[in-house]
């Protein structure tokens, strides 16, 4: 149980650093990578929470997808970071008052004092118990619409990605198939009526063959 | 010994970090879908933590979903950034002012 404790502080402590980190890096793509670090606590985080199916989920999706495409674009970009940096920190007195006042109120509701959350014991689940299991069995059967709407709502994103980041270059000489299909037999053969230009084949006798 | 209450108060230190990143760096639209992210982030600790202590799956599940619609969002703002950039050469938000708002 104690060293439980202290895995919780230390995910902890790293997370709060990695993501004061990401708003405050000089760089985009030191930015980035603070990002991942704080994934990468917070998934050990859900671990303690025993939330291991997620937890994997989010490194392997989360930061092998999604933070790769973060970095792609930051790096596709050039960005003038002395323009963006300019007046970085005129915001940073309301921002700060703001955010110390909802971290404040928060921790002053949640501290256990009220709601008796401090009292709620952890679940303890048996060694054999297989989380993974558990949430397909749940996902399948009560969430099984909700489950193909996200499939939907996937499929459409790389739609609109796709879409949004086409370029039809003007040179290009590609074929274009719906004209190929589209096209008759008579827009690319023309029949024409004429007179025989000779009558009749004039057979010659061949003098040699008949010899 | 760990309560519910210690991840709700690192959730609610999360977002708030990510809010005043929103705050910070309102020149740069890419730190600004990061501090999105971070705050999805908080969200989803506290589902997950509600899941562990109340001995209920369904928090978890509603992590995923939300995972599909964060992946979705992030995927579509940055093509959307990658649009834009290529129209304006620059991702400063006082830039897309085009429609004169």
């Amino acid at each position: 149980m104690e060293f439980k404790t202290l895995l919780f502080y230390i995910f902890s402590a790293v997370t709060i650093f990695a993501a004061l980190r990401v708003i405050t890096a000089r760089n985009p793509v030191h930015a980035v990578l603070f990002l991942v670090l704080a994934f990468f606590n917070v998934s050990g985080l859900w671990l303690l929470l025993q939330a291991e199916f997620l937890a994997l989920a989010l490194v392997m999706v989360y930061v092998g997808a999604v933070m790769v495409l973060f970095l792609f674009v930051v790096m596709m970009l050039d960005i003038n970071i002395e323009r963006v940096r300019q007046g970085f920190w005129n915001n940073l007195p309301l921002g700060a008052l703001v955010g110390l006042l909802m971290v404040g109120e928060m921790a002053v509701v949640l501290s256990g004092r009220y709601f008796g959350l401090a009292s709620l014991p952890p679940r303890n689940l048996p060694a054999d118990y297989s989380n993974t299991k558990e949430l397909a069995r749940v996902l399948y059967t009560d969430y099984a619409y909700p489950f193909e709407i996200a499939s939907v709502i996937l499929l459409v994103a790389i739609i609109v990605a796709v879409m949004l980041t086409l370029r039809r270059r003007k040179d290009t000489r590609g074929m274009r198939p719906v004209d190929q299909i589209a096209v008759k037999a008579r827009d690319r053969m023309r029949l024409v009526k004429m007179a025989p230009e000779v009558e009749s084949p004039v057979v010659v006798a061949k003098e040699g063959e008949q010899a | 010994m760990i309560s519910l209450s210690h991840y709700l108060i690192l959730a609610a230190i999360l977002f708030a970090i990510g809010m005043v990143g929103i705050f910070l760096n309102r020149k740069n639209l890419i730190v600004l879908l990061m501090a999105i992210e971070l705050m999805l982030l908080a969200v989803n600790i506290n589902f997950v933590a509600f899941s562990h202590y109340l001995n209920d799956l369904s928090g978890q599940l509603f992590v995923f979903f939300i995972l599909v619609v964060a992946a979705a969002e992030s995927g579509i703002g940055l093509a959307i950034l990658v649009v834009l950039f290529r129209n304006l050469s620059s991702i400063d938000v006082e830039d897309l002012d085009s429609l004169k708002g």
